[in-house]
């Protein structure tokens, strides 16, 4: 088991999990990331900023929830 | 030269603003921080008036094409030079091919990027300031894009040494909790009296509708005292016949969710206001994020001149310290 890594919200707003309401999650729990693949995003002042890994991994847990609050550098997922 | 590498979240033009439309609709737009904005402008020698780039939660990445003095002051949204990080409310010198960068946000919301001569971007109604949701002013009317090349302007007035830094004391202290002052009207008349201790008395959580144009706040549900409607105001209790609005004056349509107008608001319209942030706050309002708690303090109009000459009495100490 490799050390846990976490993605943080770089500014606050709320979190989504999916690019748009009828579309699937970006990741999943268990899949493989890449370094700049986009995992949620982040909507304030009316833009949705993308979340992306900055590290290659496997998504281990999501920390919020689809259309949860964050703060910025607040944990929002964990990669191992 | 300033050459952008990566926008930020909203990285726009910003100087004092349009002043002198307001009367036919167009609000000033312009640096939301002010005392931020002049102390920037200050530590690089600029003309009080020269544009800057106001930067918003998220920072640039942007690499500068000549030397020259730069300073950054506001929220904590930390520098770094070449990866090296810098201080801020200090005056700093930049070589070409210098980049410079951000780490994630800490306390406030918006940092000021002053530069040798100021930013230069085409005068409309006397202003370089960006107003977006126009799409006039500043960098062709919008915030920074990746591959934009910002030119510099001629405002330079004063040598600063590289290294000036301001007196402690006159930075201001962020948190992520705040009380704002506030003098109740024009229309508060129009809340029953138990709402306008409700509105005084709760802490209300800043959503993320909270913007140039004005912040949204979260809370307790407003009441106004039922009356027939006058002609020409709307049927809703939280109208009234049009009237112009102050920047700073908050208006909770439905009596739902207090919004503070700013400087990109509209002018004028039909909501009850029921109070106005002082305009030594709204200094402190711009350093304000999403999601932070906000008390809102009433004060007499006197107390709100008082505030701001103690405003412009730090800005003087600062000016007559560089």
């Amino acid at each position: 088991m490799g050390e846990k890594k976490a993605i943080l919200a770089p500014l606050p707003g709320i979190f989504y999990r999916r690019p748009g309401q009828d579309l699937p999650e970006y990741v999943q729990e268990g899949d493989v990331v890449k370094a700049g693949d986009t995992i949620g995003l982040i909507e304030v002042m009316k833009n949705f900023y993308e979340v992306k890994a900055e590290e290659d991994g496997i998504v281990a847990e999501f920390v919020v929830d689809n259309e949860g609050m964050v703060d910025a550098g607040q944990e929002i997922a964990t990669l191992k | 030269m300033i050459s952008v590498i990566k926008p930020g979240l909203q990285t726009t033009v910003q100087d004092k603003g349009r002043i002198g439309f307001y009367e036919i609709g167009m609000p000033p737009s312009g640096a939301m921080d002010k005392y931020a904005f002049t102390v920037a402008n200050l530590l690089v020698g600029n003309h009080p008036n020269a544009a800057v780039l106001e930067i918003t939660y998220l920072g640039p990445v942007l690499q500068f094409g000549k030397r020259m003095r730069i300073s950054l002051a506001g929220g904590q949204i930390p520098p770094r030079i070449n990866g090296q990080p810098v201080p801020m409310w200090t005056t700093l010198e930049v070589r070409e091919g210098d980049e410079l960068s951000f780490d994630f946000v800490q306390l406030g919301a918006r940092v000021y990027l002053a530069v040798e001569g100021g930013i230069d971007v085409p005068l409309v109604m006397n202003s370089r300031s960006t107003y977006t949701l126009i799409g006039i002013g500043g960098y062709e009317g919008r915030a920074l894009a990746a591959g934009d090349r910002l030119q510099l302007a001629d405002m330079h007035e004063k040598e600063v040494a590289v290294g000036t830094q301001i007196d402690p004391r006159l930075i201001p202290a962020y948190s992520r909790s705040h009380e704002i002052r506030v003098v109740m009207g024009l229309c508060s008349y129009r809340l029953t009296d138990e709402s306008k201790q409700t509105f005084l008395n709760t802490e209300w959580t800043v959503t993320p509708e909270a913007n140039r144009t004005g912040y949204r706040h979260r809370g307790e549900r407003l009441q106004f005292v039922e009356r027939e409607q006058p002609f020409g105001a709307g049927s809703n209790p939280s109208n009234v016949t049009d009237l112009g609005y102050p920047i700073g004056s908050i208006q909770v349509p439905d009596g739902v969710e207090p919004i503070v107008l700013l400087h990109d608001a509209v002018t004028g319209g039909g909501y009850a206001t029921i109070a106005t942030v002082i305009s030594a706050d709204l200094d402190r309002m711009a350093q304000i994020k999403t999601n932070e708690k906000v008390r809102f303090v009433p004060v007499t109009l006197a107390d709100a001149l008082e505030a701001r000459r103690e405003v412009q009495a730090r800005l003087s100490q600062v000016a007559s310290a560089i």
